[in-house]
């Protein structure tokens, strides 16, 4: 049985087969973003916005969107809340449980960058995009509820770009290079700085 | 037959774990043998961080340890700071800080009712609990601006006096709660597959409550009447009339349903402090920018949803404090865990560690 990778790479090597790529990435496409099931990795204070979102008043399911508690059902991951390094082994566990296609979305500063634990602190990790491919990042601390609709539906707009072609594949958020990051720096002089430090050691 | 014992790891991330809990379990069949909580996946280092922080600074971090109630660990910790450094707050103040305590009183009961309710199934009550929890955060929200961490108890008093038409929105929400409560009373608590889930599971006698630390309405659900709100009078409490709700079975019918009562009685008080409201400042004159306690240490302690709260702060003289240490009720009531739900089956685990009303940032810190 043909996979949609397969499909895809016959219709790039096709001729003329880019015109019925595009139309085969619209229904994909269309069908992927209409309903996204998100997995709620919540683990402190936005996970509490995240079951508010959820219930009645902000009602989450208008956009088709279900939490569901298991990874092999969903399609989206929510961090939602601080990641300790004690923690992050069982998040990319449960991320890798997923099944293609799937996306990432932090909520909340500590997912985002740690946030208020940034500084002074041993056991968080500086945001989950250092070790999970992130597509959406909503800042707040917590995030209200409209916020993360707000990433549902940019992620929907993120989604309606894509392609099944590795070739058109887009990049996503967290691996653009991001200069004015203080964790990556610039990507070409930080590792030169660093071994000019230990190779000449300190001036005394 | 031959039979073999299970060793089966629920969490950390698991739905009915009420946060980055986990569990590793033994287990006979569906019987539990033994169960052993590990902790510390929400570990942050809150008490650590608080060391390189003024006073000051350090009342954000305490929003996030008990993210269900936040103004419960703003006020433990601004009581011990008040205390090392001899501030007087002013009497509007402490009314306002009594208000919204009560107010958060609910709504975390909101979360710990609803969560009790979603465990055994019951999705429908978590739902009527938490329009109920909406409400209290539009209040918090239109008082201070967030849903959640609110920063609002400063040492000295509060941040911000009562903007216009709260008083009355508060007495709107006061006056509709109860009948609210007795609606998810006879809802849930009423209702026959909740009796026969709740019913006689993870009993905890009043002996033990009181031997492994358990507090608030998980020890007064086991009949333990102590409260210290009453037992240990702080702020305006003694001007206020109130009963303290005691359960008799110890199990996890009488624990949730102390909650749903304590939140009818949270709203006598909340209407007696309105009726008692009187202007005035909401912060202790002349504050230095950068408060510098005298060396020495304080412990100060406040009736929390789930339990005696209580911060214990040592100063040397600067203007950061040398060390804060957490009393945290959450981490004691959820040691007694292994006690009461051996001998239970894996599905009532669940509801046992639900009763218990745990948050995990209150417990890892």
């Amino acid at each position: 049985m043909a996979t949609i990778e397969d499909i895809a790479e016959f219709l790039d090597k096709a001729p003329g087969g880019g015109i019925l790529l595009t139309t085969v990435d619209a229904v994909m496409n269309w069908s992927r973003g209409k309903s996204l099931w998100t997995f709620p990795m919540g683990t402190a204070c936005c996970a509490m916005e995240f079951i508010a979102a959820s219930f009645s008043r902000f009602d989450f399911d208008r956009h088709g969107t279900i939490p569901r508690p298991d990874p092999r059902h969903c399609d989206v991951m929510v961090v939602a809340g601080t990641i300790t390094h004690k923690m992050a082994p069982a998040v990319k566990r449960i991320y890798e449980q997923m099944p293609e296609p799937k996306w990432v979305v932090a909520m909340g500063n500590c997912a985002v960058s740690g946030g208020i634990f940034y500084y002074d602190t041993y056991s968080v990790v500086r945001g989950v995009d250092e070790f999970l491919p992130v597509d959406v990042y909503i800042a707040g601390c917590p995030p209200r509820p409209e916020a993360l609709q707000d990433a549902i539906l940019q992620l929907r707009k993120k989604i309606a770009s894509e392609s099944i072609s590795p070739r058109r594949r887009r990049p996503v958020a967290s691996e653009l290079p991001q200069p004015s990051d203080p964790r990556k720096g610039d990507l070409e002089e930080q590792p030169l700085a660093r071994s000019k430090a230990t190779a000449g050691g300190p001036d005394v | 037959m031959r039979t073999e014992e299970l060793t089966l790891n629920l969490g950390p991330s698991h739905p009915s774990t009420h946060g980055v809990c986990r569990l590793v379990v033994r287990l006979d069949g569906e019987v539990v043998t033994h169960v052993e909580p590990v902790i510390g996946h929400l570990h942050r280092g809150i008490e650590k961080m608080a060391e390189n922080r003024t006073y000051l600074q350090v009342v954000p971090l305490t929003d996030r340890l008990d993210y269900v109630g936040s103004m419960y660990a703003n006020w433990a910790y601004c009581r011990a700071v008040e205390r090392l450094a001899g501030i007087r707050v002013p009497e509007r103040a402490e009314y306002l800080r009594v208000i919204v305590c009560e107010l958060q009183r609910i709504a975390s009961h909101m979360m710990g009712i609803g969560s009790s309710a979603a465990d055994t199934g019951a999705t429908s009550a978590f739902l009527y609990a938490f329009a109920q929890r909406d409400l209290v955060i539009d209040l918090f929200e239109a008082l201070c601006g967030a849903r959640l961490t609110y920063n609002y108890v400063r040492p000295g008093g509060v941040a911000f006096d009562l903007p216009e038409g709260w008083v009355e929105q508060c007495r709107s929400f006061v006056a509709q709660h109860p009948s609210a409560m007795l609606e998810i009373d006879e809802l849930f608590f009423g209702n026959v597959i909740a009796r026969a889930r709740l019913k006689g599971i993870g009993v905890l006698d009043a002996d033990t409550a009181v031997a492994w630390g358990v507090s608030g309405p998980s020890a007064r659900g086991s009949g333990v009447d102590w409260d210290l709100r009453r037992d240990d009078p702080y702020s305006v409490y003694p001007r206020f009339d109130f009963d303290v709700v005691v359960g008799s079975n110890g199990d996890a019918y009488d624990r949730a349903r102390v909650r749903l009562w304590e939140c009818i009685e949270s709203c006598r008080i909340i209407e007696q402090a309105l009726d008692q409201l009187e202007p005035g400042p909401v912060m202790a004159e002349g504050l230095p920018r950068l408060l510098a306690p005298r060396p020495g240490d304080a412990y100060d302690h406040i009736e929390s949803a789930r339990g005696s709260l209580g911060v214990y702060l040592v100063s040397d003289g600067s203007v950061r404090p040398y060390r804060m240490k957490v009393r945290s009720p959450a981490f004691c009531n959820l040691a007694v865990l292994p006690l009461i739900a051996t001998g239970h089956t894996l599905s009532d685990l669940l509801v046992i560690l639900g009763s218990l009303d745990p948050v995990f940032g209150e417990v890892d810190r």
